[in-house]
């Protein structure tokens, strides 16, 4: 069984080794052909504003080969831009092609790729994706054959360099950060690995899929194995496993599949269960314009995405909690509650880093709404500019400092570092207002289980939102936090019975002077020292 | 203002000093000389394992004690002057005080065990025994050819023994756990639980020796032990030896002073002692006539925890007697959970009756123990299914029936959500062996949480 455990980790290493290189496996080469393949769409007044690039960009392009994809969008970005610049220069307005340069470099690069992928991109798919699953799969199996009987083994979780800051979770973390750099800022730097997930998106959808479509093929692997893994590690704990199941199935179906297969028939592909701050751009002009082409399926789209935000939300929270979001369907914590369990101990409970938390992540939640309202105005009033801001200029602040870094960048990449909560602590608007509607008026609370807390501290240690759940059930009072995502762990690590998640009656959910049962001779536990105030 | 010192930062003393804090701005003082800050004892298994670091048990954060003026010194009383009303401390100059509290805690019971001083011998109560025990092991996760020890032997079948036999467990030590009596943890539990932690303890590869005792143990050539001898004269080498037989009140330091000391220190009622402005509390308090029903010496988290909140009224001007509620208490075995309310003796008394299920994987079970004649429910234990506490504390304070309790069962589960429902189960268990027909009433929040007489 350990050796079998060993040959799925090296399966999984190598596949990851294999997908990291495929980054430069490709070379490039341009020609008129393969420009106009590129760019060419059919559509008179583009086309014609990008032929008036070839001539730059095939001079400095043609006729070499480029070994990689630096030299290669280095290249071509240089010609972008001095023609460009030329333009602007001029005030040619009209003829300025607005695309980032590394967009109009990624445009080109997966039609001027050529190499080992290219040629065998069946062998590359089932080297990466395929044997990165299987070796993936076998290592979570072989693991659950050495632990034995059921229920939760924390061991090691601190003595080990993975999950502990150790060398291993400041290797992920690099890689992490890294991936999602080059995901989201450098679309040219990745064509090898698009290239890659393509056969599957032909499959799909029946074109290219590009970089999106390799995140969410990614995703959607990776969830699935560390699911896998949450049904080994949690396998006596039914919540957990449902739960796990319940994020996975959104993921797969309502994130990946369905909006995939929307595209395919010719509608705007829209992942039903985003809702409204964290789908930042439902309000954009660009997609309200979109739905409301689609007909009568675009109409539905978007009462569907208004009816989650005004009814939704405040209905659902009422009655179970935001956890029915947060942990049950929200891609970003299905993300967090699979690939991120392991590394759920690194969240900062101290009450310095709760007062950051409410601070920030309202802040994001008011820039979120502040932002929507401007867009809003633009589209109704046609007017880009409002006191001298410019819409457009907002909303690309907020795409790149919350849509992108905070989310992405910051959200994943520091699972290792701060716990895999950090976007939904900290940063998301969602959350924040789902929050809001859990502290003030929601059927959910965790209760304590009378006087039979001792303080361990496995609950405080093990939940993911910082929250130090002791601090509450040492003092017999229900848990009650905008914060809390419901996902459980406190109760199940708990080993004295403590804690239980439930939707009871409002009333008396909230207990600021609770009762330390069990103890005659003081009904009254008077904690008025406070370590939160 | 008064200066009220605290011997002792565990749940007792550091309870007593919040809730004098709550009530008068006295200057209190906590000294000790096991940790710089207040961490939870139970949770010691925890570091040890890896599921939490030493900072992970401190139910309080550091910034807590100057926040609410508590004063902290880390360092031993050597003496205490109780004429002079001071304390003799060995790095820090004396300290004189008004009132004195005594939360000394326990230390592990050695009952004269040949070779019981031993390097490679040791308790776990402290953490100190805890940095012992790394000590005494190899570290976590390091290669085979790497371990120190190959086999431990545990001594004294209770819950430190269980805890420290998971503990070694994860170290891959063998550990070979030599039980006195014809049970596990047979003093508290009856022979169905003994039983069923006893084969879950085997199921986690434990050598689990029942009806066997300690003779003696052995040292090599080094003065470290490498053997234990039994009583029927088995030689069972080792390199680590547990002594887990249960805890003494740790008052070594008192022993030669006017405080009247027996086991513990005796207290009256009031947690007072027979010098004034003196009081004790916690593991280390022997009470002179125990509160009814209960233990002169009772060594649990949460007594310890009573008595600092009892001794902080007196404290404040309210003196005010221990009255512990209906007693409960937990703990977990491995995979299994323990909870009890109320009473369950080892052995029924002759006025009580028993209910007794357990579940076909033999991993869940229940006992209820009610009086024969009444009917009137005495006590619950319940492994591998959680029950409220304050469903059981009401039902003991209504002196409510055993059958209204199986009627309403599923008002006390606290299981988490989606778990499989036990109480059909139990309910038709209880049915046909006692001849009712109750039917399992539907769990009612109204029941729960409302403020219905039941």
């Amino acid at each position: 069984m350990k050796q079998l455990r060993a040959l799925g980790l090296l399966l999984f290493l190598a596949a990851i080794s294999i997908f990291s290189v495929s980054l430069f496996l490709p070379s490039f080469s341009l020609d008129e052909a393969k420009y106009k393949e590129a760019l060419l769409t059919g559509n008179e007044q583009s086309d014609a504003r990008y032929m008036a690039f070839s001539e730059g960009v095939l001079s400095a392009t043609e006729g070499k080969c480029f070994s990689n994809a630096f030299a290669f969008s280095a290249a071509v970005r240089e010609a972008f831009e001095t023609k460009n610049n030329e333009l602007k220069a001029a005030e040619k307005w009209d003829e300025v092609v607005w695309d980032k340069p590394h967009e109009f470099a990624a445009s080109l690069a997966l039609t001027a790729s050529k190499g080992p992928i290219n040629d065998h991109t069946g062998w590359f798919l089932f080297l990466t994706f395929g044997m990165g699953i299987i070796g993936g799969t076998i290592y979570v199996l072989a693991n659950r054959a050495m632990q034995g009987t059921d229920g939760i083994k924390n061991d090691h979780i601190f003595h080990h360099a993975a999950t502990n800051r150790g060398w291993i979770g400041w290797l992920v973390f690099a890689w992490l950060v890294a991936f999602y750099i080059v995901l989201y800022f450098f679309p040219d730097y990745v064509v090898g690995w698009s290239m890659i997930t393509d056969p599957v998106s032909y499959f799909l959808k029946g074109s290219a899929g590009g970089r999106w479509f390799l995140y969410g093929l990614l995703y959607c692997s990776v969830m699935t194995v560390m699911a896998i893994r949450m049904f080994v590690k949690y396998r006596g704990n039914k919540y957990q496993i449902l739960r796990t199941s319940s994020v996975l199935f959104f993921q797969i179906c309502f994130a990946f599949l369905i909006p995939e297969i929307m595209v395919r028939f010719g509608y705007p592909g829209v992942d039903m269960k985003e809702i409204w701050p964290l789908d930042y751009d439902f309000f954009f002009d660009w997609n309200l314009s979109a739905k409301l082409r689609a007909g009568s399926l675009g109409i539905f789209l978007l009462v569907w995405g208004l009816i989650l935000i005004v009814v939704g939300v405040p209905v659902m929270v009422y009655f179970f909690g935001k956890r029915w979001y947060c942990s049950w369907v929200c891609g970003c914590g299905g993300l967090a509650e699979t690939l991120g369990d392991p590394y759920r101990q690194l969240s900062d409970k101290s009450v310095k880093a709760w007062k950051i938390e409410r601070y920030l992540i309202h802040a994001v939640l008011v820039f979120a709404v502040f932002m929507t309202g401007l867009t809003l105005y633009t589209f109704f009033s046609g007017e880009s500019e409002v006191f001298s801001m410019n819409t457009y200029d907002i909303q690309d602040t907020y795409k790149f400092m919350i849509g992108s870094v905070f989310a992405g960048v910051i959200g994943t990449g520091f699972y290792p570092a701060m716990g895999n909560r950090v976007w939904c602590r900290f940063g998301c608007p969602l959350a924040a207002y789902l929050g809001l509607v859990q502290r003030f008026k929601s059927r959910f609370r965790i209760t304590t289980n009378g006087g039979q807390c001792i303080s361990c501290g496995n609950c405080s240690t093990y939940c993911e939102m910082g929250i130090d759940v002791r601090w509450y059930a040492q003092r017999g009072q229900n848990i009650v936090r905008s914060s809390c995502v419901g996902c459980g762990i406190c109760s199940a690590v708990c080993p004295r019975g403590v804690l239980k998640l439930e939707n009871g009656p409002e009333e008396g959910r909230i207990n600021d002077n609770p009762i330390l049962i069990g103890h005659e001779g003081i009904q009254l536990s008077q904690d008025v020292t406070s370590n939160k105030a | 203002m008064r200066t009220i010192a605290i011997i002792g930062n565990g749940i007792s003393g550091v309870t007593a000093a919040r809730n004098i804090r709550k009530k008068s701005s006295d200057r209190i003082v906590i000294i000790s000389v096991e940790t710089p800050h207040f961490f939870s004892r139970t949770a010691l298994m925890y570091i040890y394992m890896g599921h939490m670091k030493y900072e992970h048990t401190k139910p309080y954060e550091d910034h807590f004690w100057k926040k609410n003026n508590l004063e902290l010194i880390h360092d031993r009383v050597e003496t205490v002057d109780f004429d002079n009303k001071k304390l003799l401390l060995k790095n820090t100059p004396e300290l004189k005080y008004d009132s004195l509290v005594l939360a000394t805690g326990s230390s592990p019971n050695k009952f004269g065990w040949p070779g019981q001083d031993l390097p490679g011998v040791q308790g776990l109560y402290s953490f100190q025994d805890l940095e012992k025990l790394e000590e005494n092991t190899h570290g976590p996760l390091v290669a085979e050819s790497k371990r120190t020890v190959e086999t431990a032997v545990i001594v004294g079948g209770g819950l430190i023994g269980v805890e420290l036999a998971e503990m070694l467990l994860t170290r891959h030590v063998k550990v070979i756990f030599l039980v006195r009596e014809d049970r596990f943890w047979g003093n508290v539990l009856p022979k169905e639980e003994g039983e069923l932690v006893a084969r879950h303890m085997v199921e986690h590869h434990v050598d689990l020796r029942l009806n066997t005792e300690m003779d003696r143990i052995e040292a090599d050539e080094n003065g470290r032990a490498c053997a234990v001898i039994t009583k029927e004269g088995e030689r069972i080498p080792c390199q680590l030896v547990g002594l887990t037989a249960g805890v003494s009140p740790n008052i070594k330091f008192l022993k030669e002073s006017q405080l009247d000391t027996q086991r513990g220190i005796m207290v009256n009622e009031f947690l007072e002692t027979n010098i004034p402005d003196v009081y004790a509390i916690g593991d280390c308090a022997q009470f002179h006539q125990a509160p009814a029903g209960r233990r002169p010496i009772e060594q649990v988290w949460y007594t310890g925890r009573m008595m600092g909140e009892t001794v902080a009224r007196t404290l404040t001007g309210n003196r005010t007697q221990y009255q512990p509620g209906h007693w409960f208490n937990s703990a977990k075995f491995f995979d299994i959970e323990y909870q009890t309310y109320g009473v369950v003796p080892a052995r029924m008394n002759d006025h009580m009756a028993d209910f007794y299920w357990e579940d076909p994987t033999g991993k869940k079970c229940i006992k209820i123990v009610f009086n024969k004649d009444t009917h009137e429910f005495i006590g619950i234990n319940t492994f591998g299914i959680r029950m409220r506490h304050e469903r059981f504390d009401a039902w003991l304070n209504q002196n409510s029936t055993v059958e209204h309790v199986i009627e309403h069962l599923k008002d006390a589960n606290f299981d988490p959500e989606f778990y499989a429902s036990q109480e059909e189960a139990i309910v038709q268990k209880f049915n046909s062996e006692l001849g009712t027909s109750i039917t399992p009433k539907r769990k009612s929040w109204k029941r729960i949480f409302g403020k219905i007489a039941l």
